[in-house]
């Protein structure tokens, strides 16, 4: 017996689709911008004078960072309304996925803001710049331009890791394809046009982001 | 009924992790030999393998591991070939391995000067020779703290086989919450396993890497 193909059975379904896609998309961009935040926080604190503050975020970023997405996301969904917390899936999701995000990009940042050196600073004193011309021209710029390649790859994975968040049934592309799965029967077909649908939204991003570096990073630094 | 999170209930999600360690070291292994051939094809003198080994690298890395796993458990019914979760996982993790092992060892191939090349050419060795006696032991030094840190990742993403269905560190830690209504504590003890895995690994990974940056 020979399968038949029919992807045309999905037709329907395409605006369910989308509107994944789009909550994917909007999944990850939110997860990205606090995680960044969370990021920043973890790094600062990382260099903090007090020992307790330093440990703490040390081992918030190795805990994220040694176990698995999946388990984490269990963790805060189903273990804190045990505690008395209870989130909606998509609360939880952007929860888990910020906090993941965190700490992967603690280290990025660490490594843009350990690149500039106290002389370039000194050098843009010397030459009678102002606080926040040194730090929008010497500071934030070139640490900017080093972890721009690193971050936008954290957003593409970020982007890939929301597909997990299905496990709790928060609504995005995965979790929506789960639903069509159920109703039309057509596994292979739906999960070849999901993966297609993640390879797209993956090419473009990483598409516009290596634009975005070529346009707004290039200029000589040596 | 609601069980009570005895020593058995740790015992299960323990022996989970035989199954993690398998999977992951299957999965190692197997991607790395397919990861060998695409690293090989990556950096080959042929156009056209050169572009299929970055079409397929371009494509794992570029969709979720998730999508991927249900696309070979799904998939290979449809062409006629009834798997197990366990088998599907297992293919589905090795071609997931392949394509960042092949990806990480195409740097290292690279990262290899061009002189070492061009001298065994010089010398007459043929291109397996060249490959096994020259290029392929300095790159393989070169990207050994890298392939640790993506094992690191692969025992982390062995957990997304739960979602298929098949039973190892994450799925025995669910089951466990279900029955004794500790999600809390199932989950807690699954983290904390993973991290007795991964950590070391992670540090491992970076010693080498910090070794390596000292030296060069």
């Amino acid at each position: 017996m020979t399968y038949k193909f029919d992807f045309a059975v999905l037709a329907p379904y395409w605006e369910m689709f989308l509107r994944g896609c789009w909550q994917t998309i909007s999944l990850a961009a939110i997860a990205v911008v606090l995680g960044l935040v969370i990021g920043i926080v973890a790094m600062l604190a990382k260099r903090s004078p007090i020992r307790a503050v330093r440990l703490f975020a040390t081992s918030y970023i190795e805990v994220i960072r040694n176990t698995p997405f999946l388990v984490q996301v269990m963790f805060i969904f189903f273990g804190l309304p045990t505690l008395g917390i209870s989130l909606s899936p998509w609360t939880a999701a952007i929860l888990a996925l910020s906090l993941n995000c965190g700490a992967f990009a603690a280290e990025i940042i660490r490594g843009g803001v350990e690149a500039i050196s106290k002389g370039q600073v000194e050098a843009g004193t010397a030459l009678g710049l102002k606080p926040l011309q040194i730090f929008r021209f010497i500071v934030l710029k070139p640490a900017l331009r080093i972890i721009f390649p690193a971050l936008s790859g954290q957003f593409i994975l970020v982007l890939l890791t929301t597909s997990i968040v299905s496990s709790i049934s928060a609504e995005e592309l995965a979790s929506i394809s789960q639903s069509i799965d159920a109703e039309t029967f057509r596994s292979f077909e739906v999960y070849a046009v999901a993966t297609g649908l993640y390879f797209g939204l993956s090419l473009i991003f990483s598409t516009a982001f290596k634009a975005i570096n070529r346009i707004y990073f290039s200029y000589p630094v040596r | 009924m609601i069980r009570l999170f005895g020593s058995n209930e740790v015992l299960f999600i323990l022996a989970g992790i035989q199954w993690t360690l398998l999977l992951s070291l299957i999965a190692f292994i197997g991607g790395g030999v397919v990861g060998l051939i695409i690293a090989l094809s990556r950096t080959s003198t042929l156009a056209p393998l050169r572009a299929i080994a970055a079409g397929y690298i371009d494509f794992f890395q570029g969709t979720p591991l998730l999508m991927q796993l249900f696309l070979v458990f799904y998939g290979m019914p449809v062409f006629g070939v009834k798997v197990s979760p366990w088998t599907a996982v297992t293919i589905g993790l090795t071609l997931h391995a392949s394509a960042f092992l092949g990806e990480i060892w195409r740097g290292g191939i690279q990262a290899v000067p061009r002189g070492q090349t061009e001298a065994a050419r010089a010398l007459g060795l043929r291109y397996a020779s060249r490959m096994r006696d020259i290029v392929l032991p300095q790159a393989l030094r070169l990207s050994i703290a890298p392939t640790v840190g993506f094992l690191v990742q692969l025992i982390k993403g062995t957990s997304l086989a739960s979602i298929v269905g098949f039973v190892e560190l994450s799925r025995s830690a669910q089951i466990v919450a279900s029955t004794t209504y500790k999600p809390l504590l199932a989950y807690g003890l699954a983290a904390l396993l993973y991290f007795v895995i991964c950590f070391p690994l992670s540090r491992f990974s970076l010693r080498l890497e910090q070794r390596f940056a000292a030296k060069t």
